[in-house]
């Protein structure tokens, strides 16, 4: 493994340990509810604060259950890690490409113009 | 994890949402004029709203307890300036407001203002200062992104606060009870975002290093090891 893998990795594990740790001490157990969401524990900060308040507006559309929910959660995750991939993918084929095309003209400095018609009119000869 | 739909007063909802909205106008404009004048960098600033995409998707549980997520928004303050931010966050706010009723509609103001403006400002500011005083790249973008994430629950803290002050203790009160639950919560996360942030900067300065030349992230390294490394086939072919 490159010393760049090593790093890239360690950074990966590093934030895998942050969020494994609560879990395996059990920073949770003395919840009713471990590991609930804050927006949550806020909501029920605002009803000891004010016991009164009424939520005003409900969600337009709520998942209806939590399955659901944590689909629609994965969806977005897919979809930004679909769309950071796709980036990553077309810088490397960018830059091999270039690194290609750069030793191809080292390598015949004189015939490049030829070589580079040649490669690309070849299915077009049948 | 933002404040829930229905959860501040409509006199709070409307106020945050008309202090966000320039901002948003404003952000929407630079974008448009970034897209305009640099189309290559469309690909970029779409992976950084991916990245947001990705980041507050994933909740993480915490030390104390309870679970909240990252917002992924100093990345992209740090390659395009916060204005773009303002948007690309706005974005994934309504997407969660509107599909996942995480936020709100009504809360949404209130929202962009701590996820999609402060945190990416704060975030930016930080990054820049650092690299004022000639500290590492990769420092500067673990704490610029470590203070977009947690500035961004500082604010929901406050926004809380202000909206519901505690009748014995008042605003401090309150503000020292939501920022138990949000900010205190959200530091390892933001330590994570930090991380986060670096490894996917690692990979850009290794992918996208005429891009990052561009925007200003790096300054002196291209020129230094321009014939050193494969990667500058661009900057050679040139």
């Amino acid at each position: 493994m490159s010393r760049n893998a090593k790093i890239n990795t360690l950074l990966l594990v590093l934030v895998a340990a942050l969020a494994v740790i609560p879990l395996v001490f059990g920073l949770g157990d003395h919840k009713e509810e471990p590991f609930a969401g804050a927006d949550a524990e806020a909501e029920t900060a605002i009803t000891e604060i004010d016991p009164d308040y009424e939520p005003w507006f409900s969600p337009l559309y709520e998942p209806p259950s939590g399955e659901i929910e944590s689909a629609l959660f994965a969806l977005q995750a897919a979809i930004g890690a679909g769309v950071l991939a796709y980036y990553f993918g077309v810088r490397r084929g960018r830059r091999q490409g270039e690194a290609r095309a750069l030793e191809r003209l080292r390598a015949e400095p004189d015939t490049e113009a030829d070589a580079d018609a040649g490669t690309v009119s070849e299915p077009r000869r049948v | 994890m933002h404040i829930a739909e229905g959860f501040l007063p409509p006199v709070h909802a409307v106020a945050w949402g008309v202090a966000s909205a320039p901002f948003v106008v404003h952000g929407a404009r630079s974008l448009i004029r970034e897209v305009r004048e640099h189309p290559e960098s469309t690909l970029l600033m779409g992976a950084s709203g991916a990245f947001t995409f990705v980041l507050s998707a994933l909740k993480l549980p915490s030390v104390t307890g309870s679970c909240s997520h990252p917002t992924g928004t100093g990345l992209g303050a740090i390659l395009f300036r916060p204005p773009v931010m303002a948007v690309l966050g706005t974005i994934t706010l309504l997407f969660q407001a509107l599909l996942l009723a995480h936020g709100g509609l009504t809360t949404l103001g209130a929202n962009v203002f701590s996820m999609a403006i402060v945190g990416p400002w704060a975030g930016y500011g930080v990054y820049r200062l650092l690299r004022r005083f000639d500290v590492p790249l990769m420092v500067a973008v673990f704490f610029g992104a470590f203070v977009a994430d947690l500035s961004t629950y500082c604010v929901t803290s406050v926004q809380l606060a202000l909206a519901f002050p505690d009748p014995g203790s008042g605003f401090w009160g309150a503000l020292g009870k939501f920022g138990s639950i949000f900010a205190v919560t959200q530091i390892p996360l933001a330590v994570s975002e930090g991380l986060l942030t670096v490894l996917v900067m690692r990979m850009l300065v290794q992918s996208s290093k005429g891009e990052l030349t561009r925007l200003g992230v790096l300054v002196t390294s291209v020129a230094g090891r321009r014939t050193a490394q494969p990667a500058d086939a661009e900057a050679v072919a040139r």
